[in-house]
């Protein structure tokens, strides 16, 4: 099922003003939906994404916690378990290694353990990313971590529209979902459709069509991979961009098929480079037919190896940006096998 | 109930039938354990297990007054909570030998044994996990203006997890329906309480999250019950959590790989003969509520039950191996 809008009129909204409208939307809708997190209620959330949620649905659905990530998304897993629909955000996605222990080893397996008896319909909200100055704990990429573990859904949406409609997916589903949301998107505006839709979680999206490289990207990186492809073209040189939008479950079809069309893959993520969603990809593509189709050695963007440090210039230099990508996409369109 | 009842708070409080019911599931749990480790010992089932035996009393009282709308989360140590709150041994032991027919169709084993129906949200293999989940489960009754309590059964080794620490500061904070249920067996594997707590009593640590700590002799039935009793009564009021120090032992090792090398065999036998089913039963007979011949009838039952458990595990199919991913995401 592709994307079903209700009603058609669009509005420009912000990402984090897209993430809101689903969750009022969800509640609304749905009384077992319940918010909780760090400073969610009258501070409206570290990057106001629960603005005046409170004042509209009152502190015992809008749920301050203390500061206990742990026993906190612990707590919205047993809720899951048992009649309710939390969203549990994490002020920063960084916080989320206090609540591993839930995370992975609860709800994630739970339905696994328990033979497919219950199910875990949580929701976890991660502000993500580096660039705000934040250093090396409070801007981490972490989705990889998740990505690697069955049983959890991990998505990336890139603009406010997925933003809206995968988080409204997520509420629908019935296992837990992560939901990495960039901190630099959360002022970005687009076109949201208005009402209820759901974009499905799993279905990459191809944001600009190519024939020379195939450029897969998540999150913020996809604006910066648009941006490279964009000066490429006066270049001669014609990228295929492709918005992964969901981790886990990979959306491998989209990706092969683009690698068959251009024979040329660069993977582009924030997160450090070994071990990281490149390697996945890359390793998918070797093992597919694709492979024979390839014109040039994958090549893999990502993070340096290293802590998100502070200065503003290392922190630039410490993932990928336009001038890199653009470098990278160069080297590779000009490849010889 | 009369001013002048000195009767034990369980024979007073419960019928002849839930008394001769509690009775019959603490000896299958005892008869549960002891067939699943001479299971084990013939090589029929693989694995580890964590046996509670000796512990029979707090898992049973504790349960005693719950319905299936009642949650529990148990520990790694987990069958007698789960006989406890109703279910039914042969397709645990089904769970046991791995079978499709068990109540995780073989995916969960002993260390994950749960039953859904009855309310049982699992045992859990990490110390201290099920503590914020049960925290979770008050908060939907709570939420959904349901009636249920949870009832959330962790040892003494998880009580020096942050995890306990969080779940109760948040139960307490929004008064939620749950009991926490130590079950103070004197170790977290090998460390001793002594060694490992600071407080004397891990009850004391309730009044640091400002609700009542209990601490009972958890093989004495009925102290167990009551203090439970007043515990569920407490949350169904919608006056918040409370916690409930059973101290009791476990008289095997931790797991199938312990040498005991961390207690005397004085110990255990002290322990041994402060037996919880020997002591609940002889109390029902001391106060008429059953005769030594219904007694063995009763203990004959769970002897029955037990073997026609072990073989319709036996007779069980195992899971279609084509099926190691079912149950890791819902089925479209």
């Amino acid at each position: 099922m592709d994307v079903t809008v209700q009603e058609a009129s669009t509005r420009t909204l912000s990402y984090s003003e897209a993430i809101r409208e689903a969750m009022v939307l969800a509640m609304e809708t749905d009384p077992t939906v319940i918010l909780m997190g760090e400073d969610i209620g009258v501070y409206g959330g570290a990057f106001q994404v629960t603005l005046d949620l409170v004042d509209r649905f009152g502190p015992e659905r809008v749920m301050d916690t203390p500061i206990s990530e742990l026993g906190g998304a612990g707590v919205a897993v047993g809720a899951a378990l048992t009649g309710l629909k939390p969203i549990f955000e994490f002020q920063f996605s960084d916080f989320a290694t206090l609540a591993m222990e839930q995370i992975v080893n609860q709800a994630a397996k739970l339905r696994y353990m328990l033979g497919g008896e219950a199910s875990v319909p949580v929701v976890f909200r991660m502000p993500a990313g580096s660039g705000t100055g934040a250093a090396a704990q409070h801007s981490q990429s972490l989705e990889a971590w998740f990505g690697h573990v069955p049983g959890l859904k991990v998505i990336q949406p890139s603009t406010p529209e997925d933003a809206k409609g995968m988080l409204l997916a997520a509420l629908a589903d019935p296992d837990p979902v992560l939901v990495f949301e960039h901190k630099l998107l959360y002022k970005m505006k687009g076109e949201v459709p208005a009402g209820h839709y759901t974009t499905p979680i799993g279905k990459a999206a191809i944001r600009r069509a190519g024939s020379d490289l195939t450029i897969v990207a998540a999150s913020i990186m996809v604006h910066r991979a648009i941006e490279a492809a964009e000066q490429l073209v006066t270049e001669g040189v014609s990228a295929e961009v492709i918005d992964l939008r969901s981790i886990r479950p990979i959306d491998h079809e989209t990706i092969l098929a683009s690698v068959r069309k251009t024979g040329r893959l660069l993977i582009v993520y924030e997160g450090v480079k070994s071990y990281g969603i490149g390697a996945e990809i890359s390793a998918m593509v070797a093992e597919s037919d694709a492979f024979d189709f390839l014109d040039a050695p994958i090549l893999r963007l990502g993070g340096a190896e290293a802590p998100i440090p502070y200065n503003p210039d290392l922190e630039r230099a410490a993932v990928p940006q336009v001038d890199s990508i653009l470098a990278a996409a160069r080297r590779l369109a000009n490849r010889e096998v | 109930m009369s001013m002048t009842d000195n009767r034990p708070f369980a024979i007073r409080t419960y019928s002849p039938a839930q008394l001769k019911q509690a009775l019959k599931r603490m000896y299958l749990i005892r008869r549960f354990e002891e067939g699943a480790e001479q299971s084990y010992m013939r090589g029929l089932i693989h694995g580890t297990m964590h046996l509670s035996i000796g512990q029979e009393a707090s898992a049973v009282a504790s349960c005693i007054e719950l319905t299936d709308a009642d949650k529990i989360t148990s520990t790694h140590r987990g069958h007698g909570h789960c006989i406890a709150k109703g279910a039914d041994v042969a397709r645990m032991f089904a769970e046991f030998f791995g079978k499709e027919t068990g109540y995780c169709h073989g995916r969960g084993g002993s260390m994950h044994i749960a039953d859904v129906q009855t309310g049982n949200l699992g045992a859990n293999g990490i110390v201290g996990g099920g503590l914020p989940i049960a925290v979770g489960a008050a908060l939907s009754a709570k939420r959904l203006g349901r009636e249920d309590v949870t009832l959330c059964f962790f040892g003494d080794g998880a009580n020096n997890e942050g995890a306990f620490h969080e779940a109760l500061n948040m139960a307490a904070i929004w008064k939620l329906p749950v009991v926490f249920i130590c079950e103070n067996n004197r170790y977290g594997m090998s460390t001793s309480v002594e060694r490992s707590t600071a407080v004397r009593r891990i009850s004391d640590r309730a009044a640091a999250y400002s609700m009542p700590g209990t601490t009972v002799d958890g093989n004495d039935f009925s102290a167990v019950a009551e203090a439970v009793h007043h515990a569920i009564a407490r949350a169904r009021a919608g006056d918040g959590p409370s916690l409930v120090e059973n101290l009791t032992y476990r008289w095997r090792g931790h797991s199938k790989s312990d040498r005991n090398r961390y207690r005397t065999k004085e110990e255990i036998e002290e322990w041994m003969g402060r037996d919880p089913i020997v002591r609940f039963q002889a109390e029902l007979v001391a106060h008429g509520i059953l005769d030594e011949a219904e007694a063995s009838a009763i203990a004959d039952a769970a002897v029955s039950d037990v073997e026609q458990g072990i073989e319709f595990a036996r007779g069980s199919a195992a899971p279609a191996i084509g099926e190691v991913t079912r149950y890791v995401y819902a089925e479209a």
